[in-house]
């Protein structure tokens, strides 16, 4: 499998009123074509800001964005982040597309479902009216939704919440793009309906060849759907691997936390979950040190000098930690 | 304005900042003024005008009811034929017309002030009745202040004045008791803000007596926007009262009013337009100060928008 | 729908009652509407024959429902000065007035939407600046003073209006205003111009950090499209509420303009009948005025459903 996407260092810092929030830190990964990548983290851990910062979503007199992010579409490579409006309009909705958490806020209340779809097929794939028309219907049938000519004419408040969802990813994956970022897709909807989702999407990643990016802070859903997992603290991304070897072999104090803290099915109800004692850090001082390190059992001296490199520790399984969980002491540099 | 941050904060008023101290809260006040400067400008006109109204007798130049027709209709100072000795000219019964002006800042601060007082209290009432208790009242309440504030407000004012007549207690009845509905919406949407913050749910599920939590945990919190509002306002009962006097509904014709005065100067004002021009910049000016002041209040005591800025 | 549209009407119908109570209800309002009535010098005796001639002896259920009685067939007495049935000389007064707000309703809507639009599209810059000061200018220069200035400078000095009065020509055999229109018109829309900047300015402020407007932006759509379908297109609708709103505002500035300008309509018509303590006319204004106010807020209540499809499709 190739590289579709290259992030290096990314940085998105905003400024307010109250200061600087350096909302991601150094954010590098690569994304292999076909997989799906799960970012998981909890609020403010930058997963969201992250990838909207790749498309140029935050507002722009008061987002600074720094870094490389570099997007392999066949044989042409795109630099995303120097991109020019007009260049990143080309491959927003067109080559990568957003399917948002809350369908309902997301969706033009004033437009019809099925306008919302053909307004990307126009813009980007030069389709037209009739075009359109069908090949939306198409959509709207491929995700789920019964009756799809009387769905078109619909407005969003119209839809119950599922259905609503279904349609916000037939309008991210109308011109069939390279990746879809899903950002907490299920995240208000009910459980049932959540796998649904879940499995709609690796139903239409399959047949249309797609690499997703599933945001979420919900380590239940990465395992239904992920192949690889980067989990994310202040801003960075603090452990990367496959899906199973995270589960079964977590190689970061905040993973090993996160783990511990989800309700299991087999649990006998008299084992305490765990939760992670302390506050997120403060998002306003820029990281100089490990940011778990206030909430780590296993911090030392170390943790509080300097920010942690990648650690290998594994097969394609990288932590920032300087501890070694297993071995109970530090890591060897 | 922080337009593209999203709010993090409650902003809810907790008892325990009462207890920081006068001091530190006038410091901190004044800190923002100055930050501020257009508040600033606000606060300072507004307190020209109040301050022309209390100290009228010390610093007006004439007796706003002296007659000296020889000297009437004067021009002011920097005219032809005016002379120093009236400043803004006279009118046509020889009446002094700076003096006149600031005695008439008398009658638009008290109404304004007593307008307000009225409506603030009667309506911050209702309006904590309408929204604390919710259900049918609550309905009943807003359909009856919404029809009340759909109707053409200045036609049922000049009927209402017309028949009671000319007189100080009548305006400012009128319009203490015409701006009620005004107060009641805001706080009635203040109240409802904070019960969908499972604010009042929570006091009252820990046990806390309804009146305790209406003056110790709401109260506190409608404050801010009330004043404002408050502010906004009284700004417009001192214009409405000038409009009255302009159509000869306010205090009597005799009292030194401005609305009175732009009355008499409309009929002259092809030959002695400085009686309706000077009346007028009063009005603007009261306006202006009270509308900046009301908007950095607003920026201020909105407990979101001070925390986001600097 | 249909449930909103008949709410919107059973509600209007309610408050024309209230109206009328509240019309009947002022003229009593000091016990003795006789007394409102008349000049000073009449006799006790020429009272008492005029109350009984008004019928203001029997009691009030009575009077009030006579009074609804006459409301409904548009008869509320005659007008004391003009010897006329005072409805009558209300509706003669209608054109003028719906002329002179319908001009300033048109010029507060393009200067302060367009206005409110630009500034709110680039906040912090000399647009914003430059809608911020005009909704600030409305709220704070009082449309009668305003009135009496535009006469000094532009009529008076300058020469280019007419210092009062409502001039006309016929077209298609309607009588319409000539320029005559444009400086009563401008000085009573001076507010609505202001109320109109503020809102418009603040709805699509907010409007372009709505949820959707980010979702448009990650479809690559086209700038000018989003602008049109997703900003605009939305902030429009509480703005067609505000307007409605204006229209409020417009008719109580009639009467101080209308005034001023020596503008036959009825604003003209209720200064002119409080002056002259007409009370059966000042009654007959007041409930038509409240009429056309109630009326137009159904209206404008009809006109949301069809643009708002959240309303429209419950």
């Amino acid at each position: 499998m190739s590289d579709i996407l290259s992030v290096r260092n990314l940085t998105t810092r905003f400024n307010t009123f109250n200061g600087v929030v350096h909302a991601v830190n150094g954010v590098s990964f690569d994304l292999k074509e076909g997989e799906t990548l799960a970012v998981v983290g909890e609020s403010g851990s930058g997963k969201s800001v992250t990838m909207l910062s790749l498309l140029h979503l935050l507002p722009k007199t008061t987002t600074t964005v720094s870094g490389t992010a570099e997007f392999k579409d066949g044989e042409q490579t795109h630099e995303l982040l120097s991109m020019s409006e007009a260049e990143i309009n080309r491959v927003r909705g067109r080559h990568i597309g957003i399917v948002f958490q809350d369908a309902l806020s997301a969706l033009n209340p004033v437009m019809t479902v099925g306008e919302q779809i053909t307004e990307s097929l126009t813009t980007h794939l030069g389709l037209t009216h009739k075009q359109a028309y069908s090949h939306a219907l198409e959509l709207l049938d491929n995700v789920g939704i019964a009756q799809p000519e009387k769905r078109f004419s619909s407005y969003p408040h119209q839809f119950s919440g599922g259905m609503r969802q279904r349609a916000m990813i037939a309008i991210a994956i109308a011109c069939g793009p390279k990746i879809m970022i899903a950002d907490e897709p299920t995240t208000a909807l009910d459980v049932t309906i959540q796998t649904q989702i879940v499995e709609l999407t690796r139903r239409l990643q399959r047949e249309m060849g797609m690499t997703v990016i599933w945001i979420t802070h919900d380590l239940g859903v990465v395992a239904g759907i992920a192949d690889r997992v980067m989990v994310m603290y202040a801003g960075m991304p603090i452990e990367l691997a496959q899906v199973d070897e995270l589960y079964e072999n977590p190689q970061h104090p905040y993973t090993e936390g996160l783990l511990g803290a989800i309700p299991k099915v087999g649990d006998s109800g008299a084992e305490r979950l765990l939760s992670i004692p302390g506050a997120p850090p403060d998002l306003f001082k820029e990281p100089r040190h490990c940011q778990f390190a206030w909430r780590c059992d296993y911090a030392f001296d170390h943790c509080w000098k300097e920010i942690p490199p990648d650690f290998s520790v594994g097969e394609r399984h990288y932590s920032k930690c300087f501890y070694d969980m297993d071995k109970e002491k530090p890591r060897e540099q | 304005m922080a337009e593209n941050e999203k709010n993090m904060n409650t902003g809810l008023v907790i008892d325990e900042e009462a207890n920081k101290g006068i001091g530190a809260a006038l410091s901190s006040l004044w800190q923002l003024l100055w930050r501020d400067k257009s508040g600033l400008l606000g606060l300072v006109m507004f307190l020209i005008v109040v301050f022309a109204a209390i100290a009228a007798p010390l610093i007006s130049p004439y007796d706003p009811l002296d007659q000296e027709i020889s000297q009437s209709k004067e021009p002011p100072a920097w005219k032809e034929k005016g002379d120093v000795s009236h400043l803004l000219g006279t009118d046509t019964l020889g009446r002094d017309i700076a003096s006149r002006i600031i005695y008439g800042s008398r009658v638009s601060v008290t109404v304004g002030f007593l307008g307000v007082s009225m409506a603030f209290s009667l309506g911050m009432m209702i309006g904590l009745i309408s929204g604390y208790k919710g259900g049918r009242t609550d309905n009943i309440i807003m359909t009856v202040v919404n029809m009340v504030l759909s109707l053409p407000y200045l036609v049922f004012v000049v009927f209402v004045a017309a028949v009671l007549g000319n007189s100080l207690l009548n305006v400012i009845l009128i319009f203490g008791l015409t701006d009620i509905p005004v107060f009641v919406r805001v706080t009635r949407g203040e109240v409802l803000k904070l019960r969908e913050e499972g604010f009042i749910e929570a006091a009252k599920s820990v046990g806390i007596k309804t009146p305790r939590i209406i003056f110790r945990h709401i109260m506190p919190n409608l404050l801010g926007p009330l004043i404002t509002l408050a502010t906004f306002e009284m700004s417009a009962m001192i214009f409405y009262e000038a409009g009255l006097g302009f159509l000869g509904l306010s205090v009597p014709p005799s009292v030194p009013s401005w609305g009175n005065m732009l009355a008499m100067g409309r009929q002259y004002l092809t030959v002695y337009p400085w009686m309706s021009v000077y009346p007028g910049l009063a009005i603007v000016f009261t306006g202006f100060g009270m509308n900046l002041l009301g908007d950095w209040l607003r920026d201020v005591l909105d407990p979101r928008m001070r925390r986001m800025k600097k | 729908m249909v449930k909103y549209i008949a709410t919107r009407v059973t509600y209007s119908i309610i408050l024309l009652i209230g109206v009328l109570f509240i019309v009947f209800m002022l003229l009593h309002l000091t016990g003795d509407p006789v007394s409102l009535m008349v000049s000073r010098q009449a006799s006790p005796d020429e009272i008492a024959q005029l109350r009984e001639q008004l019928g203001f002896n029997r009691p009030l259920v009575i009077q009030f429902a006579d009074f609804v009685k006459g409301a409904v067939q548009g008869d509320f007495g005659d007008s004391f000065r003009y010897r006329q049935p005072a409805m009558e000389l209300v509706l003669q007064r209608v054109p003028a007035t719906i002329q002179l707000a319908s001009v300033a309703l048109f010029m507060a809507i393009v200067m302060g939407v367009t206005m409110g639009i630009l500034g709110g599209s680039n906040p912090n810059s000399f647009l914003d600046a430059a809608a911020r000061g005009l909704g600030l200018l409305g709220q704070t220069i009082p449309t009668f003073w305003l009135g009496l200035i535009l006469i000094l400078v532009f009529a008076l000095n300058l020469g280019w209006f007419p210092t009062y009065g409502r001039e006309t020509f016929t077209f298609l055999g309607l009588k319409l205003p000539d320029k005559s229109i444009v400086l009563p018109a401008f000085a009573l829309s001076l507010f609505t111009t202001g109320q109109l900047v503020r809102f418009t300015r603040s709805a699509v402020m907010e409007v372009r950090n709505e949820d959707y407007v980010r979702t448009a932006h990650s479809k690559g759509l086209p700038r000018l499209r989003i602008y049109l379908k997703y900003i605009l297109r939305n902030a429009a609708i509480p703005l067609i509420s505000i307007i409605g709103v204006q229209f409020s505002y417009l008719l109580s500035g009639s009467i101080y303009i209308e005034t001023i300008f020596s503008w036959p309509g009825l604003g003209n018509l209720l200064a002119e009948a409080v002056g002259t303590r007409d009370f059966f006319l000042v009654q007959a204004t007041a409930f038509f005025t409240s009429l056309v106010v109630i009326g137009l807020h159904l209206l404008t209540d009809l006109i949301y459903v069809l643009v708002d499809p959240r309303i429209r499709y419950e």
